[in-house]
C-alpha cells in the first residue's frame, strides 16, 4: 500500500515535471510557473480571521512529495500565508510512509501530514495522535467533496480532509492508430470485448495484440493487477457489493469476486489478447508498470488500462491529447448508462490543534486552495477532490478529463479498494496473490489464499 | 530515531536535544553522546581503580566487561528472547501460547517453498563458491599476472548485494526473441538462434539463477583465503611429494587439500552463514515473487507486509536454530587453527 502510493506519487510528480517543462516552452505569459515571481492570488481572509491573530505563527507540513515537484504545492500556500501571516514549513521525504509512524510515535509529529491512503490514516488514528478535523474544515468537506468524506473518517469521527485525487478507470490508447485501423472507442463492456476480438482477427500473425499490461513494481509488484480486479468488480458486481468486499462483509473468495477475477482473466490471461510488445501472458509479471503501456507508441499493442497518472510515463514530446499519439478512454461499464469510477487520492491529517493548524487545514479543504492549486500547477497531476473547484483552471488535457470523470453527476465514485483494505491484504497478499495468478495459479487458489490472510 | 535513543537513560539528555531536527541540533546531540560515553567510561575506570590486588583484578575485569555485557543483553539477548516468545503466540503474536506458527511453517505450501529454497541455497552456494574459488586459486597460483587475475575475481566482493542484484537483473532481462535484446544472457541465446527465455520466472530455475549471483560474489572471498592457505603450504612437503612421483590431481588430493583443510572449512562455514541470511539479492531481483523467497526474506515479509509477526518470528527462530551449529563448528575450527 505504502510503496504502491509512493510510486503513484512519483508518477504524478513526473507528470508535473513534464508539464512544467511543457508550460515553460509553450507560453511566455502563462502565469502558471510554480513558485516563481508570479503574483499570488488574493483570497478572502474572513474564514481564517475567525481563528484569531495568527501573525508570525508556523505550521509544518510533511508529505511524500519532494523537490522539484514540491514547488507547485508550496506555491499554492501563498495566498493563505499572505493573508494570515502564517509561515508554512514544507518538508517532503521519499521515506514518508516509513518515517511518519516513527516520528508520530517518537513525539515528533508534523502539524499536518498528507496521507496517501485511508488505511494509513486508520493506523495513525490508532496511535491516538491524530486530531479530529475542526468543524470549519468539516463544513468545507461537506460542501465541496462529500463523496470522499467517508475515507477521511475513522469510527465515526472525521479526521482527514481529502486533497488531491486521481482517476484509475482509464484505458490508454492511440487515437491515430485507432483512426488508421477504423476502430471506435468502445462504450460498453461487450463492445470492448468485440473490439479486442476484432483486433485479434485483424492481426492473424499476432504481431499486434489488443492489450498490454505489466505489474512489476519492485516490492509492490502486483498492484496494477489489483486495480484491474477492483475496476472490473465495480462493473460486474456493482458498487454495493464492491463496498461489502472491501469491508470484508463478504469473503474475498465470494462468487462475486470470483466472477470479477474470471472476467479480468478473460483479458489478462488470454494469450491472444496479451501481452502486446512483450510476449506471452507471463511477461505481464516481469514487465514494469512504467514500461507496460509503451508498446502503444510502436503499434504492437493497442490498449493499456492504467490510471491518469500514467500520463507521466510517456516519453518527453509525446502528444497526449484527444486526437494525438496517446489518449485515454473511460473503461466501459456493462451498459453505456452506468458509470462507475475507480480512483485514489490523499488526505490531510493534523497532529496538533493549534489555531493556525486548524486554519491551514481549513484552507486546504477550500475552493480557494483547489483553484490556486490548479493555477500554480501549470500542467498535470493537479486534480483535487474538490467538486466546486473551477475545472477551467486546469490546463493539462488529462487533468481535465480526470476532473470530468470525478465531477460527472452520473458517475459512481469508489476509492481504490486495496488502499482501503488492511495493509496485510491490500499491500501484501492481494499483490502477491495476483502475481502468482498471472504466472499460472488458478482463480480459486488465488482467492482462497488472499481470504486466508485477512486479519481476523 | 527518538525511540532508539530513549533506550538509554533519557533523563540525562535534555529533552529538546532528543527532538533535534536541524543539522546543528544533531551535531550537538552527537557531541553530547560522546561526552556521555566519556563520562561513563571514566566512571568505570575510576571505580575499577579502587580495587587492588589479585582479587581486585577480577573485579576490575568484571567491571570492564560490564558495559559490553549490558549492551549485548539489551541489544541482542533481550530481542532474541522476545522473538522466541512472540513466535509461540499465534499469527499476530498477541494471542495465547501455541505451536500454530511452527505448524503453519511446516505445512502451508507457500512457506514450504520458502524452506525448500533456503535448503537449495545453503547446499549449493557454499560448495559452488568454494569450489570455484579453490579451482581458480590453484590455476592462477604462481602464474604470470597472478595479482591481476586475483583482482578480477575479487572485484565482485566490493559490490553490494543490492548492486550485484541490479547488475544481474539486467543480465537476465527478457525481451521477445524477435525484438532487440537488452539482457546479456538472452542476447547470447539469440546469437545462437535459440529462443529467449524468462530466467527469473520459472521455479526452480529462477532460484538457481539467483544463486549464481551469490556464487559470483562469494567466489572471490573463497579464492583469496584459499590462495593464501595454498601459499602457506611448506615447500619441503611439496618437494618431498614430487620426489615420490606425485603430481597433478594426486598432488591436489593428497597434499594440497589436506594441508588447507582448516581454511576450506572456515570458508565453507562462513559462506554458509552468509547464505542462510541471504536477503538483498532475493529482494532486489524478484522481491520474493515466483517462488523464490527464502527464510530471511520471508520473515521480513511476514512481519512488515503481511502483518503476521508471529509467523515472522517463528521463521527467525528457525533461522537462528539452523545457524547455531554452523557458527559453533566455525568457532571450534578457528580455535584449532589458531
Amino acid at each position: 500500500m505504502a510503496l504502491n502510493h509512493t510510486r503513484r506519487v512519483a508518477a504524478l510528480s513526473g507528470a508535473l515535471a513534464v508539464a512544467l517543462t511543457a508550460a515553460a516552452c509553450s507560453s511566455g505569459d502563462g502565469g502558471g510557473a510554480a513558485g516563481g515571481d508570479t503574483e499570488a492570488s488574493q483570497i478572502d481572509c474572513a474564514p481564517y480571521e475567525a481563528f484569531g491573530d495568527l501573525q508570525g505563527k508556523t505550521v509544518t507540513v510533511y508529505t511524500s512529495i519532494t523537490a522539484p515537484e514540491d514547488g507547485p504545492h508550496i506555491a499554492s500556500y501563498r495566498p493563505f500565508e499572505d493573508c494570515t501571516g502564517v509561515t508554512i514549513t514544507y518538508e517532503g521525504s521519499k521515506e514518508f510512509e516509513a518515517q511518519l509512524p516513527v516520528r508520530v510515535q517518537g513525539g515528533n509529529a508534523p502539524d499536518i501530514a498528507y496521507l496517501p491512503q485511508p488505511g494509513l490514516l486508520q493506523t495513525m488514528v490508532a496511535t491516538g495522535k491524530v486530531v479530529p478535523a475542526p468543524p470549519e474544515t468539516e463544513a468545507n468537506v461537506d460542501a465541496n467533496m462529500p463523496d470522499f468524506k467517508e475515507y477521511g473518517t475513522v469510527d465515526g469521527t472525521f479526521y482527514a480532509a481529502p486533497l488531491g485525487a486521481n482517476v484509475k478507470s482509464f484505458v490508454w490508447y492511440s487515437p491515430s492508430a485507432f483512426a488508421d485501423a477504423g476502430y471506435e472507442v468502445p462504450t460498453t463492456w461487450a463492445e470492448l470485448t468485440a473490439l479486442s476480438d476484432k483486433i485479434v482477427a485483424d492481426n492473424p500473425d499476432g504481431a499486434v495484440k489488443p492489450w498490454c499490461a505489466g505489474i512489476e513494481s519492485g516490492d509492490a509488484t502486483g498492484w496494477p493487477a489489483t486495480d484491474w480486479v477492483e475496476d472490473v468488480m465495480l462493473r460486474t458486481a456493482g458498487a454495493e457489493t464492491y463496498d461489502a468486499w472491501v469491508n470484508h462483509e463478504i469473503p474475498f473468495n465470494d462468487p462475486a469476486v470470483a466472477e470479477a477475477l474470471a472476467e479480468v482473466g478473460r483479458i489478462l490471461k488470454n494469450p491472444e489478447y496479451v501481452n502486446g510488445g512483450y510476449g506471452d501472458v507471463k511477461t505481464i509479471a516481469t514487465t514494469s508498470f512504467q514500461d507496460a503501456g509503451q508498446p502503444i507508441l510502436d503499434g504492437s499493442c493497442l490498449m493499456h488500462r492504467q490510471a491518469s497518472f500514467y500520463a507521466a510515463n510517456w516519453p518527453e514530446g509525446t502528444d497526449v491529447s484527444e486526437n494525438g499519439e496517446v489518449w485515454a478512454f473511460y473503461l466501459p461499464a456493462m451498459t453505456a448508462d452506468e458509470r462507475p469510477v475507480l480512483g485514489g487520492g490523499e488526505f490531510t491529517a493534523a497532529f496538533a490543534d493549534r489555531p493556525e493548524v486548524k486554519a491551514f487545514q481549513t484552507y486546504l479543504s477550500s475552493v480557494e486552495w483547489a483553484d490556486e492549486r490548479a493555477k500554480t500547477c501549470g500542467g498535470g497531476g493537479c486534480v483535487t477532490a474538490n467538486t466546486n473547484a473551477d475545472p477551467n483552471l486546469l490546463t493539462n488535457p488529462i487533468d481535465k478529463l480526470s476532473a470530468e470523470q470525478l465531477t460527472d453527476e452520473n458517475a459512481t465514485f469508489r476509492f481504490d479498494g486495496s488502499d482501503l483494505m488492511p495493509g496485510a491484504v491490500g499491500a501484501g497478499t492481494f499483490w502477491k496473490g495476483m502475481t502468482d495468478w498471472i504466472i499460472g495459479q488458478d482463480d480459486k487458489a488465488t482467492l482462497d489464499f488472499i481470504e486466508s490472510s485477512w486479519p481476523s | 530515531m527518538t525511540r532508539v535513543i530513549s533506550a538509554v537513560p533519557v533523563g540525562i539528555i535534555p529533552e529538546p536535544l532528543l527532538r533535534a531536527q536541524s543539522t546543528g541540533g544533531k551535531l550537538l546531540l552527537m557531541v553530547f553522546a560522546i561526552i556521555l560515553f566519556a563520562v561513563v567510561f571514566g566512571l568505570v575506570l575510576a571505580f575499577a581503580s579502587l580495587f587492588k590486588g589479585r582479587n581486585g583484578e577480577k573485579v576490575q575485569g568484571a567491571l570492564f566487561a560490564l558495559p559490553a555485557v549490558a549492551l549485548l543483553a539489551v541489544g541482542l539477548v533481550y530481542p532474541a528472547l522476545r522473538t522466541v516468545n512472540l513466535s509461540f503466540r499465534g499469527r499476530t503474536a498477541d494471542g495465547p501460547y501455541s505451536l500454530d506458527n511452527y505448524v503453519t511453517m511446516f505445512t502451508s505450501p507457500e512457506l514450504l517453498v520458502v524452506l525448500r529454497n533456503t535448503a537449495i541455497w545453503v547446499v549449493l552456494v557454499p560448495f559452488l563458491a568454494t569450489a570455484v574459488g579453490l579451482l581458480y586459486a590453484i590455476l592462477i597460483d604462481r602464474a604470470r599476472g597472478e595479482a591481476f587475475a586475483k583482482a578480477l575475481i575479487f572485484l565482485p566482493m566490493s559490490i553490494s548485494m543490492v548492486g550485484a542484484g541490479i547488475i544481474w537483473k539486467f543480465v537476465y532481462e527478457y525481451k521477445q526473441t524477435s525484438r532487440p535484446q537488452t539482457g546479456l544472457l538472452n542476447g547470447v541465446l539469440k546469437l545462437f538462434g535459440l529462443e529467449t527465455r524468462q530466467w527469473l520466472l520459472d521455479a526452480p530455475l529462477n532460484t538457481l539463477m539467483l544463486i549464481v549471483v551469490m556464487v559470483w560474489i562469494q567466489a572471490g572471498f573463497a579464492m583469496t583465503v584459499l590462495s593464501a592457505a595454498i601459499k602457506a603450504i611448506p615447500d619441503d612437503i611439496i618437494e618431498a611429494a614430487r620426489l615420490d612421483g606425485v603430481s597433478g590431481f594426486r598432488m591436489f588430493r593428497y597434499i594440497t587439500l589436506p594441508s588447507i583443510r582448516p581454511a576450506v572449512v572456515v570458508v565453507l562455514t562462513t559462506i554458509g552463514i552468509a547464505t542462510m541470511k541471504i536477503f538483498d539479492i532475493v529482494r532486489t531481483m524478484t522481491a520474493g515473487n515466483f517462488d523464490t523467497s527464502v527464510v530471511a526474506f520471508e520473515f521480513y515479509n511476514q512481519i512488515f507486509r503481511f502483518n503476521a509477526p508471529g509467523v515472522g518470528a517463528a521463521l527467525a527462530v528457525l533461522l537462528f536454530v539452523l545457524v547455531i551449529p554452523v557458527v559453533a563448528y566455525n568457532v571450534v575450527q578457528m580455535r584449532k587453527e589458531a
